[in-house]
């Protein structure tokens, strides 16, 4: 059984060779449509709100997050102000809303370096003969073993804080992880009929790679992708709330945590509220890992 | 046997030299030694004291002196100086090391015993509600931040209910709910491991043959399903002792704790970077070392791995 199935996956795979392969639906109707797709991807709409916040802040707060109202200081979550406001008296709301975009681009940029470092890696480990795979292995051992707090910590000594060295380092340390996914995957695929016969009748090693080999690889990388992004945002507020993000007034989720911390006794809100934003951000990327993972079947 | 186990010990050793290699060849790549970017701050400090400096810490000699130099320190556990303090790396990380190996020796150990704990109720419960809110919470522990979970925790315990106090006091809470809280964080990986792999067990014919000759469920669960799941869930506590130290010098910091957490802040702020050096050098080790020995329980508890898998036993979760 499991053979046929293997069998039916490898045709449809060779058929299409621009999309990733899809298991022809039922006929249904749209409204069944619709709910059987909120099921899986209702994760992407509070994602969107996210990215909303961090591209256009101002729709969504009238608030300024740098300059308070001194009078409304320290007052407590009100129609008004939904976080409360700090000591200030700056909308927190307004500060989390506006603090999107410095944590989700750092950790964007993050992402974007291990992944395509790492996806590199690994499939050069993967296809380019015996030396390659152990000088790429070793390598990602090694990485691995300096924690990616570390890594961000040695950039930012050297350099100087900010969401440039911190995204570069917290990178550097997320290459591990896609290279040894990368890998995995590539090595699976390769020892498959299709690519062998696609290699038999003629193709040359890119044109496999690219047409026979990526469709495979790309599910699996999307669903580490979301991961990473959650464990960035993680990394980031982490490293902000140590103060090696950007310096204040620029409102940073971490950095929000942690300017609330003098003021725990007397505002709860101040730490709760944007720590439930973060908890939030990192329980929806990883909702989505799940969602693709699930959609690619592997 | 043998032959396995030398060569993971020789991979542990060419990892740390890697690691040793790399970290120098970032400190070099950088646009100024260390000595000048430790007293870029200082405005006082002219190029004669600078080119003093570098001489007395050896940062004057050719790169293969240095090099050597500072390898051979590794190997008889002498770090270099720190600049900021003029004192020995091994020395100031021998002053607090020991607070956090308490921390983060029970925090590992706590994780642990919070996975299979978690495991083990998520496998043996008979409610299906109660099953699928177990099966649901790693995910969400592990999307908690350290920092905010102790401070929640501070704010409640320290603030509404006045049970412990805002600074480490001695008391048995102010040292508990710190591995608590970095436990819970630890613990989310392992568990997550551990469950898909009892779940990939379960499935194996032998659990029904058990199963048949009228084994209950949790003597299944406890004698053969959790040895047999075991070595994934060890593999990942493994690599889990990076995030341990991460999480170590936030909690610290939350908790206003002694330990290496302060040492490095305190690395980073002052740009010390000798002291940044040697603290990377001994978390490189440390993670190196209990990989080592995770390795090297892995064939006792499962010997297919030395027969049918001659590369890394790793290469199983990878």
């Amino acid at each position: 059984m499991s053979l046929l199935t293997e069998r039916t996956n490898n045709d449809v795979a060779l058929s299409s060779t621009t999309t990733a392969p899809q298991s022809p639906e039922p006929r249904v109707t749209t409204g069944s449509k619709v709910r059987a797709w909120m099921g899986t991807w209702w994760v992407l709409i509070p994602l969107a709100v996210l990215v909303a916040w961090a591209l256009l802040p101002g729709l969504f707060t009238g608030s300024d997050p740098i300059t308070g109202v001194p009078q409304e200081k320290l007052s407590a979550p009100s129609m008004a102000h939904p976080f409360g406001t700090d000591h200030l008296g700056r909308d927190v709301y307004a500060r989390v809303v506006h603090g999107t975009s410095q944590t989700l681009m750092t950790a964007g940029l993050a992402c974007l370096i291990g992944s395509v470092v790492g996806s590199v890696l690994g499939l050069l480990a993967a296809t380019a003969g015996r030396f390659a795979d152990s000088a790429a292995m070793r390598f990602v051992d090694m990485v691995l073993a300096i924690p990616a707090f570390l890594i961000a910590l040695i950039l930012v000594t050297a350099t100087e804080p900010g969401p440039f060295s911190l995204g570069l380092g917290v990178g550097i340390a997320s290459i591990a992880a896609f290279a040894r996914l990368v890998r995995t995957e590539v090595l699976r695929v390769r020892a498959r009929d299709f690519v062998q016969a696609a290699l038999m009748s003629g193709g040359g090693y890119f044109s496999v790679l690219r047409r026979h080999i990526l469709p495979h690889v790309i599910g699996p990388v999307l669903a580490l992708l979301a991961v990473d992004l959650g464990a960035a945002i993680l990394a980031i507020s982490g490293l902000g709330f140590l103060g090696f993000g950007s310096p204040p007034p620029t409102p940073e989720w971490g950095l929000l945590v942690s300017e609330g911390r003098q003021y725990l006794t007397v505002a709860w809100w101040l730490t709760t509220l944007p720590g439930l934003v973060i908890v939030a951000a990192v329980m929806l990327t990883a909702t989505l890992g799940r969602a693709i993972s699930k959609t690619f079947r592997f | 046997m043998g032959g396995y186990i030398a060569k993971r010990i020789g991979q542990a050793l060419l990892v740390i030299l890697l690691a040793y290699t790399a970290v120098f060849l970032a400190v070099q790549a950088l646009p100024n030694d260390p000595v000048t970017i430790f007293l870029s701050a200082d405005s006082s400090a002219d190029p004669a004291t600078i080119a003093q400096m570098k001489a007395y810490y050896g940062y004057d000699q050719p790169l293969i002196v240095q090099y050597l130099n500072q390898l051979g320190g590794l190997i008889t556990g002498d770090l270099g100086y720190s600049l900021s303090s003029g004192s020995a790396v091994s020395t100031r990380i021998g002053e607090v090391i020991g607070s956090t190996l308490i921390l983060a020796g029970s925090a590992f150990v706590l994780a642990i015993a919070l996975a299979v704990l978690l495991t083990a109720a998520a496998s043996l419960t008979r409610n299906s509600t109660v099953r699928k809110a177990l099966l649901n919470l790693p995910p969400l522990m592990i999307s908690i931040p350290v920092f905010w979970l102790g401070l929640v925790l501070l704010q409640i315990l320290a603030v509404q209910l006045g049970v412990m106090s805002l600074f480490p006091d001695g008391s048995p809470l102010a040292l508990a709910v710190p591995i608590i809280v970095l436990a819970i964080h630890l613990s989310a990986p392992i568990a997550q491991v551990l469950i898909k792999s009892v779940q990939e067990v379960n499935q194996q014919p032998f659990v029904d043959v058990l199963r048949a000759k009228g084994a209950s469920e949790s003597w299944i669960f406890y004698r053969h399903t959790l040895k047999n799941a075991a070595p994934s869930a060890l593999s990942i506590a493994g690599i889990t002792v990076g995030t341990l130290l991460a999480g170590s010098v936030i909690t610290e910091t939350v908790f206003a704790r002694a330990g290496l957490g302060q040492l490095v802040l305190q690395a980073v702020t002052v740009q010390d970077i000798p002291l940044m050096q040697g603290l990377v050098l001994l978390t490189a080790v440390a993670f190196t070392a209990v990989n080592l020995l995770v390795d090297l329980i892995h064939p006792k508890l499962d010997p297919r791995i030395i027969t049918a898998h001659a590369g890394s036993p790793r290469a199983l979760v990878a």
